[in-house]
């Protein structure tokens, strides 16, 4: 059988391409690798599917081994957050003229340009910035390259780091930045907000992140862009774009660079794959001269009333310069940018308004609730937004005590101490029924 | 409607098609959203709080709502389906045209596995035994790459190909440290026909690139490559074939020299497609290497990610990979994060896990045969196909030499009959309803163009893109202007870029535009 997925394997086509090229066989036309470097045996995979439907039984009997979080109750966050997703989002991003499109030229691929110039555009709205990427790998890579554009725009080296940031977010920081930037790590105060920080001019900025590892807003912005803007440095600040429907832009209070993770705007959990990555600025030349990411704008046609588009400022990538470009650009994440365009299009100012008072009432709830239960709940009195932190005398105990109740009760951020999630998914109900579990599992 | 009405204007039988297909990309004449936007209007209903509300303190308070467009449903749908018909996929285009890029067919049996909520409603930390499945979708994945390459063992965390190359390049810097080498070891040395990425990563790692020119039979040149290795040299990132599609039959000596050096050599596997079951980065001396399962194991491209890359190491090398690895104990699988050498994190969690998924599935559809055959063919297409267009007046191939999976060619002889650029043929060639590509910077080759025709593309297809360049080269003669005022049947006519670089015209966004065009 000739494979349906190889059309030129079928043996009559192969020949005559074969007599249209001059050559005896394939092999010939591998020529040019040394015998010594062959490999003369059959590589040894795992038998294949023989059919499409034995693959699709194959497949299912791997994906029954895994229990989803629409079969649970899970209050899982840390970076990957359970929104809804909107039907319409897994609509467009389904659409095999997209899905399978290459990065694209500006002509027959004009829908994917004009689709993602509206994604950033909203961004921007949401942002009250200017500028904003295509999409970069994930926030992390974004805060990463963020406090790296910090750096060669002020010619420093040294960035205060928030505490307040998780574990796995240092780890890529630490890789990424230590062998040339200097990272001072700023404590966290007892209201889980940012501490007492000093800088001076040796430093390229402050990374700020709210709502942060914690899930607690925070509330000293301005002050933290008035140090920084003292002393020459910029600020950074990572935040999550679902907040922002009823939590103020990092802009509005003198942010520099705004950065974050886009996930939460209408991609699927995906076991970590539905993460990219967005960096804002404001329309100054200097800072975007120092994106490595591709930006889109608007250009005119030879129509009148036709946008055309295009790359702006293109001589500043690896793809134009090589090492000489900043950093570098390529295939990262642009399917889940036009995803998250549709979802602010669908939500709109409203939605948006809604779902953040949605999940700060639901947060705020939850907070109160497991309180009530038994809980220790880490800073109280604190502006939360989605996530809230708990501690406990084992986090292990109560994490298989509530499993016992069919709950996935929050990340364990160390022997006594969890990290809880709350989005609008979770209904008063659902809150209810984690509360008297942790009753009972820490009686 | 049964009518008839009037003189018959044709006659069956329906003519035969003529020999180019009569495209015309679709064009809705789309609106920017902004400009549909209603006040009032929404386009999903989202859960009421049910608990009471929250004050927020000023300081953290919206002042302003964002001005997002307020559309209903339908409307945003209709929108992005439009746009949507305004773009060409692998699922209706011949995607021939963007070489080094492995544009392949990626099986829709493959997305359904991706949609089915037990992949896509997992969450990244979920208890390790309520997600075995997706775990052992990994370790298999793993092994099977481990045996396709050769190497020990593979990360699948990082994001994309570039993103591999960069966990390499940081691997790379943790071996040398381990050793107390890293101060001294503070160049990489690639090649001009290796991917740009090379390059920039390692100057993001904070090495000195060393680049090799091809040399006059369009090797890269092994004399600058013995008089670059040397005691700084931390390693040697190159393509093989490079981006030309010449395969470097003398990669075994290259990576010798870098040994004897004291560098490690690691193997930029993007153009991996051709060489399926035919030879191993590590049957040639190589430490580390890359795929990018968005090229060669067809996870689609998505208009430029999600994609995926896997990094692939050696032993000795093993300690440095990316943390949390995959392990199996014989009976279960679980995470792995103790690694007191890791590089650490290169991305949150474990990886792209639908493209994971999606490779792992287009892998166990070929087997070890299978694979061989996409390798075979996909040579096969690229020398069928080079046959053809160097039939046609005005190409070349700048070094006579044989082509694996893909060329670079160049419009050379057509530019100085003409004055017609590669970029103005691409255009024209869209007409047609295909895509084309010229080739990265800086263009080594003049009038470039880049064609990787892989194994999922039928002889008909490549009959086709042949056929089209053939015409837009015959146009070119006849009528250089014709050319150079296309586009003619996309969505979109002529773009006049030169406000793109002009910072104080350029609009990256609609804000920018409304601020600087419209106020």
């Amino acid at each position: 059988m000739t494979h349906p997925y190889i059309p030129n394997a079928e043996p009559g086509v192969r020949a005559e391409m074969l007599a249209a090229i001059g050559a005896a066989s394939v092999e010939d036309l591998y020529a040019d690798i040394p015998e010594g470097l062959r490999l003369r045996r059959p590589l040894d995979l795992p038998e294949p599917m023989a059919s499409e439907h034995e693959l699709v039984a194959h497949m299912r009997s791997l994906l029954a081994r895994n229990t989803d979080t629409t079969e649970t109750l899970a209050f899982l966050g840390h970076g990957c957050y359970p929104h809804h997703v909107p039907a319409v989002c897994d609509e467009v991003n389904g659409r095999s003229e997209f899905l399978t499109a290459y990065a694209g030229e500006p002509y027959e691929d004009h829908g994917r340009f004009q689709a993602i110039f509206e994604y950033v555009s909203m961004m921007a709205e949401l942002l009250e910035m200017d500028v904003v990427n295509v999409p970069t790998y994930d926030g992390h890579q974004a805060a990463g390259t963020a406090i790296r554009m910090a750096a060669r725009y002020t010619g420093r080296s040294r960035v205060l780091v928030s505490g307040a940031v998780s574990a796995e977010k240092m780890s890529k920081l630490r890789d990424f930045l230590s062998h040339d930037i200097e990272l001072v790590v700023a404590p966290v105060g007892p209201d889980g907000e940012i501490g007492e920080v000093e800088i001076d001019e040796t430093y390229a900025a402050i990374y700020l992140e709210t709502p942060n590892v914690y899930g607690v807003v925070e509330t000293r912005g301005r002050e933290l862009a008035d140090l920084a803007h003292g002393a020459g440095a910029l600020l950074v600040v990572s935040a999550d774009p679902i907040s922002l429907g009823v939590l103020a832009p990092p802009a509005s209070y003198g942010a520099d660079i705004a950065c974050g993770d886009i996930q939460s705007l209408g991609m699927h959990q995906n076991y970590g794959g539905g993460q990219a990555g967005y960096i804002a600025t404001r329309d100054e030349e200097r800072l975007v001269a120092e994106f490595p990411s591709r930006l889109f704008g608007i250009a005119p046609t030879s129509v009148p009333g036709e946008y055309g588009f295009g790359d702006v400022f293109y001589d500043r990538t690896s793809f134009a310069l090589r090492e000489e470009g900043k950093e570098w650009v390529g295939t990262a994440a642009a399917l889940w940018g036009i995803t998250a365009g549709v979802y602010l299009a669908l939500m709109g100012p409203e939605g948006m308004r809604e779902l953040g008072e949605t999940v700060l009432a639901r947060t705020r709830y939850a907070m109160d609730r497991l309180a009530e239960a038994g809980a220790t709940v880490l800073h109280p009195g604190s502006v939360h937004f989605r996530e809230f932190a708990i501690e406990v005398p084992s986090a292990d105990a109560l994490l298989a005590a509530l499993r016992e109740h069919g709950i996935l009760g929050g990340v364990r951020l160390d022997d006594r101490t969890l990290l809880v999630c709350v989005t609008e998914r979770h209904s008063k109900d659902d809150i209810d029924r984690l509360a008297a579990a942790v009753r009972e599992g820490l009686a | 409607m049964s009518g008839h009405a009037g003189e018959p204007f044709a006659e069956l039988p329906v003519a035969p098609k003529p020999p180019l297909r009569r495209f015309h990309q679709a064009r809705w004449d789309e609106p920017i959203i902004f400009e549909q936007s209603r006040p009032g209007r929404r386009g999903v209903a989202v859960p009421a709080a049910g608990v009471p509300a929250v004050e927020l303190p000023a300081s953290v308070r919206r002042a302003e709502p964002p001005k997002l467009p307020e559309m209903s449903q339908l409307h945003v749908l209709r929108h992005y389906v439009r746009l949507s018909q305004e773009n060409l996929g692998v699922d209706q285009a011949i995607a021939v045209g963007q070489g080094t890029c492995t544009m392949k067919y990626s099986p829709k049996v493959n997305d359904r596995f991706v949609t089915d909520p037990r992949i896509a409603e997992l969450h990244p930390l979920q208890p390790e035994d309520t997600v075995q499945g997706v775990l052992e979708i990994y370790w298999r994945l793993e092994r099977m790459l481990a045996e396709i390459s050769g190497m020990y063992r593979v990360s699948l965390q990082p994001a994309s190909g570039s993103a591999a190359i960069y966990a390499n390049v940081a691997m790379i810097r943790a071996y040398h440290a381990s050793r107390g080498d890293a101060e001294q070891r503070d160049q990489v040395i690639t090649t001009m026909f290796s991917h740009p990425s090379n390059a920039a990563c390692a100057k993001v790692a904070g090495y000195e690139v060393i680049t090799l020119l091809p040399d006059e039979n369009g090797y890269p040149d092994i004399e600058a490559l013995r008089a670059a290795a040397g005691p700084r040299t931390a390693a040697l990132m190159i393509t093989n074939p490079e981006d030309t599609g010449i395969f470097n039959p003398r990669i075994e000596e290259f990576v010798r020299i870098v040994h004897e050096a004291g560098g490690l050599a690691c193997y930029d596997q993007a153009n991996a497609n051709g060489l399926l079951g035919i030879t191993r980065a590590a049957d040639a001396g190589f430490d580390l290497c890359h795929f990018n399962l968005h090229k060669t194991f067809s996870t689609p491209h998505a208009c430029g990610g999600p994609a995926a890359g896997a990094s692939c190491v050696s032993e000795a090398l093993a300690p440095f990979l990316p943390s949390p690895t995959v392990e199996f104990d014989g009976e279960s699988y679980r995470l792995d994060d103790d690694r007191p050498q890791s590089v650490g994190k290169m991305r949150p969690f474990l990886g792209v896990t639908p493209n994971v998924v999606r490779a792992y599935a287009w892998i166990m559809a070929l087997g070890a045969e299978g694979l061989r055959e996409v390798a075979e063919t996909a040579v096969l297409n690229n020398n069928y196909l080079m046959r053809k267009v160097l039939d046609i007046p005005g190409t070349g191939t700048h070094w006579d030499r044989n082509r694996l999976e893909q060329v670079r060619y160049s419009w050379q002889g057509l530019f100085e009959e003409t004055g017609v650029h590669s970029e103005e043929i691409g255009v024209r060639a869209a007409d047609f309803g295909v895509h084309y590509w010229t080739s990265h910077h800086p263009f080594l080759v003049p009038e470039p163009f880049t064609l990787e025709p892989t194994e999922s593309y039928s002889k008909e297809d490549l009959d086709e893109y042949a056929a089209i360049l053939a015409h837009v080269a015959d146009e070119a003669r006849r009528d250089p202007d014709l050319v150079r005022g296309a586009p003619y049947n996309q969505t979109i006519h002529k773009i006049d870029p030169a406000t793109l670089d002009d910072p104080k015209q350029w609009s990256p966004t609609w804000r920018a535009y409304t601020r600087k065009h419209l106020a």
